[in-house]
């Protein structure tokens, strides 16, 4: 591969360290003149393609090609600390004489994810009343009731009488289906198509013996994940580059089952080439976890390059459940716009009085 | 040249400003750092050749930012509405 070429595009493993890491596509660097390297925008839009390869419910990856690592980090930075979601943010306790702290009870509440569309609902200062159009609000009474005897009385084979007595043990399990929503307002009629819940039934929020009871109210507001993770819409979101192995010269005999080996699977086929021995070729670099394996092996030195392509991204994005993953990268993307947006505003308004054409 | 002070900001936008501008060939230098990390400010210098101010090539390079985040998420919606149309 061409050098020049090889330094533009491709990020290059070694045994030991990493090359060509940042991105050289600037003006300045190439001086020839013809293939001027600044920003043209039809350029980018020619080069640009989105290809969706696993849609699932709550888990979505897809492929960003001819974007640069910069913009690529700002989605993955949004996605994970700039889209707004509800979770539980004020907890008010009326009785807890369970062994869980109320403290780490609300720890564990605010984690919850809840199932309710952010985009309609706003943001709530501390200063705020909390209204109907800010807050969500969630009840949950659960009391373990007292140890019962049981008595099981039979007859056995001899004909004797048999009585068993046994205590039923009550281990009770608070579940996050015990948090009921309370309708506030008019959001009973607003939300009534969709109600807020948690998104997961069975996540166990505490455990109580007989006799002991939870009863507390809790609050919803609106969040960033910049403030606490607990506002994250994604269980997580990120991306890695699709890596390009190059074979510089044939491997050929049994070092090509051997080379097969060294990578993950589905990534190396072993054919018989044109003098009938065995040789090995990349059918599927997508599927290489690039563990370098093969740079450890002398008899593959100087025959293979491990590289990756610098402006292919696999983005991996996984939803709470809240929101489904398609639309919170459009939301991401939106964050991102409204923040251009509003720096550009104070910039104007910052030197809109000041002569800027000399 | 100028040094813009960047409130409630960090890499996020700091990276990708910094990417476009470079990406302009009337900008002579241009970096942005972070004075502390648990203060959201941006330093963010450029300086230019002279052809155009500080400014412009600021705001060109938002404009720019804004200009491919909407064509990123054109093609991703309809990727999107593709796929789901397909399923």
């Amino acid at each position: 591969m061409d050098p020049i070429e090889l330094k533009r595009t491709r990020v290059v493993l070694h045994k030991d360290h990493v090359s060509n890491v940042s991105s050289i596509d600037f003006p300045q660097n190439f001086d020839n003149g013809d293939d001027d390297m600044a920003w043209d925008f039809e350029k980018f839009k020619k080069n640009f393609k989105v290809v969706i390869s696993s849609f699932k419910k709550d888990h979505l990856e897809f492929d960003l090609i001819g974007i640069d690592a910069s913009i690529a980090n700002a989605f993955r930075r949004c996605l994970i600390s700039e889209i707004p979601t509800m979770a539980i943010e004020n907890v008010f306790v009326l009785n807890n004489n369970s062994i869980v702290h109320d403290e780490i009870l609300s720890q564990r509440l605010g984690l919850v994810p809840i199932k309710a569309d952010p985009r309609i609902f706003q943001f709530k200062t501390p200063e705020d009343e909390a209204t109907d159009l800010n807050t969500l609000v969630f009840k949950m009474k659960v009391k373990a009731t007292k140890r019962r005897k049981f008595v099981t009385a039979r007859i056995s084979e001899s004909n004797q009488f048999e009585q068993t007595e046994f205590l039923n043990d009550d281990n009770f399990n608070v579940l996050s289906k015990h948090l009921v929503w309370e309708a506030q307002g008019d959001q009973e009629e607003r939300l009534a198509a969709d109600p807020p819940r948690p998104v997961h039934d069975d996540i166990v929020l505490a455990k109580l013996r007989p006799g002991q009871e939870i009863d507390i109210e809790v609050h919803c507001q609106k969040g960033i994940g910049k403030e606490h993770a607990k506002w994250s819409p994604v269980a997580t979101a990120s991306y890695r580059l699709l890596p390009d192995i190059q074979i510089l010269q044939p491997v050929t005999g049994n070092d090509a089952v051997k080379f097969q080996k060294c990578f993950s699977e589905g990534v190396v086929e072993v054919f018989k080439n044109k003098q009938g021995e065995k040789e090995a070729r990349i059918v599927n670099p997508r599927k290489d976890t690039v563990s370098r394996e093969v740079l450890r092996h002398k008899e593959f030195e100087n025959k293979v390059r491990l590289t990756r392509i610098r402006d292919h991204f696999i983005f991996n994005v996984e939803s709470t459940g809240i929101l489904p993953p398609h639309v919170l990268f459009g939301e991401a993307v939106q964050v991102l716009i409204n923040k251009c947006k509003r720096v550009k505003e104070a910039l104007s308004e910052l030197t809109g009085d000041m002569d800027i054409d000399q | 040249s100028v040094t813009f002070v960047l409130k409630d900001e960090d890499h996020t936008l700091g990276n990708s400003l910094r990417y476009l501008l470079m990406k302009n060939p009337s900008v002579s230098f241009c970096g942005y750092s972070l004075p502390h990390p648990s203060e959201y400010k941006v330093n963010l210098r450029i300086q230019t050749d002279g052809s155009i101010t500080a400014v412009q090539a600021l705001h060109k390079a938002l404009d720019d930012l804004t200009q491919l985040c909407e064509h990123v998420q054109s093609s991703f919606v309809e990727k999107v509405r593709n796929s789901v149309a397909s399923s």
